[in-house]
């Protein structure tokens, strides 16, 4: 049974999805979409145990060897994603199920559900496998999934931000697409590793350039790295709060995997960085991305928008991690991506609790929230002082180690727009803090309503991700050992 | 000169490559976007089954005592994939213009955008 772990990962949720429009019941397509994604995450632990024991896994699909079939290819950097992002969807799924039995009509759960089974599929997918064509194929799945839960949303917007979504979502696999086929016409080959093998003997280097350009700008979109960002902050606040809080922590955190994987697995360190001086395009848009997007957050009223727009100053810190191309940059970088999907996960939480009971997210109307719902502002405060950086939290460890690493490659400027950044991340969450704590409400506020929590199916998801990510501020040691030993994976190119 | 004859194929891709993208660009209706988005994809279609043509080449179909030239299937299989996929963009795109057009009446993106200023901010 445990050989064939790679498969089982992408076929239990895979198949749940038809079962769920099948059954056309709420709750029992609810239970499914639960029991599945707790599965997957299960296999994913599994994997990532059995390659820290075993080192790298080939698994032929359907029993085909490498050139002809399709090959997974796990290794310590995908299994720890792929267990990221089934742990993400399995505890936000136990969230949904308040949440979006209040936000979107019961006739239409099942094909909620159903897609968010087929988007968990696409983005496990995009992860686990090592054939570039089927990386665009379950982007695609994993897009169009995307597309419809986003279009879910209760505000009339929702439809608009799902559309330009598409458009641009398309362009980018469409690019993506592109350079696949020039890479099949410069090497004959579909399979990363054969990839990784035939590109510095190609006949047609113009070829691969072109094709390192497409994969480049594509995947670029994906992630919403600053400035390609533009369909991110309508899409975040207008979904469903829960797929918000799902979209934030896994997305476009496996779109950032799949440029880790073509920048140094695929194409290589050399090629990337050497040959053709990547830094100097990631590096800018890095730091615009965490300045920038850091600053329009301060102005924002909604308290969804403001934190899409951290989410882009966020991943700009783990692209800024990225493009150093050494071991210390990759690990803060991927270290990161772990410790953001945490805090960010859990920071939406608690803003679809607030939407559950207060009915909006617009932030000078939340004043003296405190008094009424203490649970969901304590977890909002701890999640945000992780979104800070303060000591003891994740977001600590990322950015000790992303300074540490910027400091070991000379680049004291970066350390310092970093720290600046982080004072920009203090304004606007501690704005919101002092709202909720200090700011005495009108006549009619919220305090005279007495205390209304929102009920403990939201609560208790939302403080297992709070406190696994405690744990991992305070013992930063373990996902950095991960993080560390993918980095050096990755630097060692595929063996 | 003969490079530029010779390889025709790809200028018609270039062609429509850049017709899509122009279309997805220029033009307001959601609509005119989609077949934009459309036009765009069928360029890739196009660029794939040209790399895997051979001058002279059949269907690979395998013929006892005979060798022949054959063009390669596998750009033809991907395509295949993308075809479906391209579908799917185009269906889950028009059932948003379908919904859009009910809750805003438009389907004229500057017209849209000018009910969602007149909105209160969320």
């Amino acid at each position: 049974m445990t050989e064939q772990l790679p498969a089982l990962q992408i076929l239990i949720t895979m198949l749940a999805a038809p079962v769920c429009v099948l059954v056309r019941h709420a709750k029992v397509s609810w239970a499914i979409a639960f029991g599945a994604n707790v599965f997957a995450f299960w296999v994913a632990w599994q994997l990532l145990l059995q390659v820290q024991d075993t080192g790298a896994i080939r698994y032929a699909l359907g029993g085909w060897a490498a050139p002809t079939g399709i090959e997974y290819y796990i290794d310590t950097v995908n299994a720890a994603i792929v267990m990221l992002v089934a742990g993400i969807s399995s505890v936000v799924l136990l969230y949904a199920y308040s949440s979006v039995s209040k936000a979107i009509p019961k006739a239409k759960h099942y094909l909620f559900y159903a897609a968010w089974l087929l988007c968990v599929t696409g983005l496990m997918g995009i992860v686990i496998t090592g054939d570039a064509f089927n990386v665009f194929v379950f982007l695609e799945v994993s897009s169009l999934a995307t597309y419809m839960l986003i279009s879910f949303g209760d505000d009339r917007r929702a439809l608009t931000a799902s559309f330009r979504y598409l458009i641009l979502g398309s362009v980018g696999a469409s690019f993506i697409l592109i350079g696949i086929g020039f890479l099949y016409a410069a090497t004959g080959t579909l399979n990363m590793i054969d990839l990784a093998e035939r590109i510095p003997d190609s006949q047609s280097q113009r070829a691969v350039l072109v094709a390192f350009s497409f994969i480049t700008i594509g995947v670029l979109i994906k992630a919403a790295v600053f400035p390609l960002h533009a369909w991110l902050p309508n899409a975040y606040t207008y979904a469903p709060v829960a797929v918000t809080a799902f979209l934030a922590g896994t997305a476009t955190k496996v779109s950032l995997y799949v440029l880790l994987r073509f920048f140094f697995s695929v194409f290589g360190e050399d090629y990337s960085f050497g040959q053709l001086f990547l830094n100097g395009i990631l590096l800018p848009a890095a730091i615009g991305g965490f300045l920038l997007m850091s600053l329009v957050a301060v102005f924002q009223t909604d308290l969804r928008r403001m934190l899409a727009y951290s989410s882009v100053a966020q991943i700009g810190y783990i692209v800024a991690g990225f493009s150093m191309a050494s071991q210390a940059g990759l690990a803060a970088g991927i270290v990161h991506i772990v410790n953001h999907a945490l805090i960010k996960a859990s920071l939406f939480m608690a803003v679809g609790c607030i939407i559950y009971r207060v009915g909006h997210a617009h932030i000078p109307s939340l004043d003296n929230l405190f008094k009424r719902m203490p649970f969901t502002c304590v977890a909002f405060m701890l999640s945000g002082a992780g979104l800070i950086g303060i000591p003891l939290t994740v977001g600590f460890v990322s950015k000790f180690t992303l300074i540490g690493a910027a400091m070991d490659e000379g680049w004291w400027l970066l350390a310092a727009l970093i720290l600046i950044s982080s004072l920009l991340a203090v304004i606007y969450i501690g704005r919101v803090v002092e709202i909720m704590l200090f700011r005495q409400s009108r006549e009619g506020g919220q305090a005279s309503t007495g205390m209304a929590e929102a009920p403990l199916s939201m609560l208790i998801p939302m403080y297992a991700l709070v406190i696994v990510a405690l744990y991992f501020g305070i013992y930063g040691s373990e996902t950095l050992g991960v993080a560390n030993e993918a980095a050096l994976q990755l630097l060692g190119g595929f063996k | 000169m003969t490079q530029l004859i010779g390889l025709y194929s790809y200028w018609v891709v270039i062609v429509l490559m850049m017709a899509g993208l122009y279309i997805m660009i220029a033009r307001y209706n959601l609509v005119k976007k989609v077949i934009g988005l459309g036009l765009f994809q069928t360029s890739i279609f196009y660029l794939y089954i040209t790399m895997g043509k051979v001058e002279g080449g059949t269907a690979p179909i395998l013929v006892e005592g005979k060798e022949l030239v054959y063009s390669n299937p596998l750009p033809h299989v991907l395509i295949l994939t993308a075809i479906v996929v391209g579908v799917a963009t185009s269906a889950v795109a028009l059932a948003l213009i379908v919904r859009i057009h009910e809750t805003y009446g438009s389907i004229e993106e500057d017209e849209i955008k000018d009910i969602e200023a007149m909105e209160p901010d969320a």
